[in-house]
């Protein structure tokens, strides 16, 4: 699984690679783009959750239900096309990927396996109780804050 | 090559002056003897201080109690310091140490044999810190488990090996205590006191000069990320808009106040102001909304 990963990495950084020939990267700058836009929707689920959690907004289990499905599914995106090598910050405009996304794959794909499975889980918590929804809000914003630790660089 | 400049001449006149004005004094043996030291209260001294934050190993783990074996590397336009083994081990740490040493450690900057630390150990914001608190802190990490690591050399090149030429920086740069006014609030005053002397916010938001001083007239304006790429951002009102509910808010779940979500050594940060009481983070809160607006340098 590992090395298959590695290899269609491998292929996607070579794909860019064959785009390149002018400065800006489109493939590159297209994949931060994508990227970051990825990030956007999550953060927007996460943010009418945490606004249920913290009683800035009435709860409600249909919304909540909804937004935790659109975070999963958001959170489960495949990132071999979307994390392609050499688009780490300072490599591409608007990049803040660190550098260890690629020299420590394994761990990157850690923490991106712990917000699938805390998002996953904030589905039926979601659909449970408040008390649910604030419990498994931990795990999400864990997760988010302990990728963003070792792999996200500070603002450019 | 500024930097060089500087330093040399900070060196010659260490040579110089330096030996007299610089030789530090002892503390009082008799330093906080009447507080009955409190290791609950030592807890959140530590936590509000981010001593582990520097002191653990970076792989280590992070459930349990701290072992406190040092190793953290850290960049600078200097070298590569490493934090040293401050657990209760009384060859490899500071097991041996008594109360007045610590503290002049802690608070001054000065080691049992009389050397100066490099100011990487924050001891800029710790003068800050109460007599009470140093003694709470230093109960509290008698009860850390005792690690038996060496303690790595730094990664210093001349002419910055000289510990003595240290005395003469921190007479020049150090700053005197607190560098914002007090305030008559004690809200604000509490903010103050978390801010500039325990959590050492500026020694990350705020700009170094050449030798590595802060720039206090750009106090908490955002500076380079000495550690890589990007900065470290602006935090005053000129450039973060947030209300005081919102600092909170970051301060207790790392989110902004649109659901982004801290990077960085922020988390780290983040980490240790959550364990402490909420009307702390409101204190720095209150303390951050009403600092001076400074752009961006
Ligand atoms: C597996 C790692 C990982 C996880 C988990 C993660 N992020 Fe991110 N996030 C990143 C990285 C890396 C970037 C920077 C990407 C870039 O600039 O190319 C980023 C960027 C962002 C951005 C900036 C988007 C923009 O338009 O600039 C937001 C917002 C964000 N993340 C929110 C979240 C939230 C909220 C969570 C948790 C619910 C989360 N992230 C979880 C790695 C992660
Ligand atoms: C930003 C990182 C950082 C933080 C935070 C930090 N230290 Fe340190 N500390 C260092 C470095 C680096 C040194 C080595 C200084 C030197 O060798 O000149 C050091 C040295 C020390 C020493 C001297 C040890 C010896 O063997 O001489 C003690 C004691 C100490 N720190 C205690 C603390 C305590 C207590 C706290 C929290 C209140 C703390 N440190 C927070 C980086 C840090
Ligand atoms: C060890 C370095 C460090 C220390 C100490 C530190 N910060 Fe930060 N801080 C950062 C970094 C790096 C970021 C950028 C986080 C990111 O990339 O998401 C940040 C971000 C912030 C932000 C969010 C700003 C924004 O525009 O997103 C606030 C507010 C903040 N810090 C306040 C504080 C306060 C208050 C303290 C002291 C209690 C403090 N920081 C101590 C490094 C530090």
């Amino acid at each position: 699984m590992k090395r298959i990963f590695g290899l269609s990495l491998a292929t996607c950084a070579l794909a860019a690679a064959a785009f390149a020939g002018s400065h800006a990267n489109p493939a590159l700058e297209g994949a931060v783009k994508a990227r970051n836009a990825q990030m956007s929707v999550i953060a927007y689920h996460t943010g009418l959750l945490g606004g249920m959690a913290k009683g800035d907004v009435p709860y409600d289990a249909a919304t909540a239900v909804a937004a935790a499905e659109n975070l999963a599914s958001a959170a489960a995106m495949k990132r071999a096309v979307l994390w392609i090598e050499g688009t780490e910050q300072g490599a591409v405009a608007g990049s803040r990927a660190k550098a260890e996304i690629w020299s420590d794959a394994a761990g990157f794909e850690e923490k991106a396996v712990a917000l699938e499975a805390a998002s996953s889980a904030m589905i039926t918590a979601a659909g449970t109780d408040l008390d649910a929804l604030r419990a498994a809000m931990a795990d999400v914003g864990g997760s988010c804050g302990a990728c963003h630790k070792a792999y996200r660089g500070p603002k450019n | 090559m500024r930097i060089w400049h500087g330093l040399l001449i900070a060196l010659g006149l260490g040579v110089a002056g330096g030996l007299y004005i610089t030789a530090p004094a002892p503390l009082d043996a008799g330093f906080a003897s009447d507080h009955t030291a409190d290791t609950e209260a030592g807890a959140l001294v530590f936590a509000a201080a981010g001593c582990a934050s520097c002191h653990t190993a970076p792989d280590g783990a992070s459930e349990g109690p701290q072992v406190l074996a040092g190793g953290h590397a850290f960049a600078s336009d200097f070298g590569t310091f490493y934090a040293p083994n401050i657990s209760p081990d009384p060859a490899s740490g500071i097991g041996a140490w008594d109360l007045p040493t610590f503290a002049r450690a802690v608070t001054k900057g000065v080691s049992p044999d009389g050397a100066h630390y490099y100011p990487a150990f924050p001891y800029a914001s710790y003068q800050n810190m109460t007599d009470a608190d140093v003694a709470d802190l230093f109960a509290y990490m008698q009860t850390l488990p005792a690690s038996a690591q060496p303690n790595q050399p730094h990664d210093v090149g001349f002419p910055f090996n000289i510990r003595r030429g240290l005395g003469l920086w921190k007479v020049a740069f150090m700053p005197d205590g607190y560098v914002t006014p007090a305030p008559d609030d004690p809200v604000l005053a509490r903010g103050r006191y978390l801010a500039e002397g325990l959590a050492h916010c500026a020694e990350c938001h705020t700009p170094r000069n050449a030798v590595g001083a802060l720039l206090t007239d750009q106090w908490m304006a955002g500076a380079p990320n000495p550690s890589g790429k990007g900065r470290v951002p602006n935090i005053t009102p000129a450039a973060l808009d947030w209300s005081e509910s919102d600092l909170i808010e970051y301060f207790t779940s790392g989110f902004t106040p649109d659901y982004d979500s801290a990077g960085g050594e922020m988390v780290e940060v983040i980490e240790n102001l959550s364990q402490l009481p909420e009307a702390d983070r409101a204190a720095l809160a209150a303390y951050v909304a009403a600092l001076p607006p400074i752009p961006s340098p």
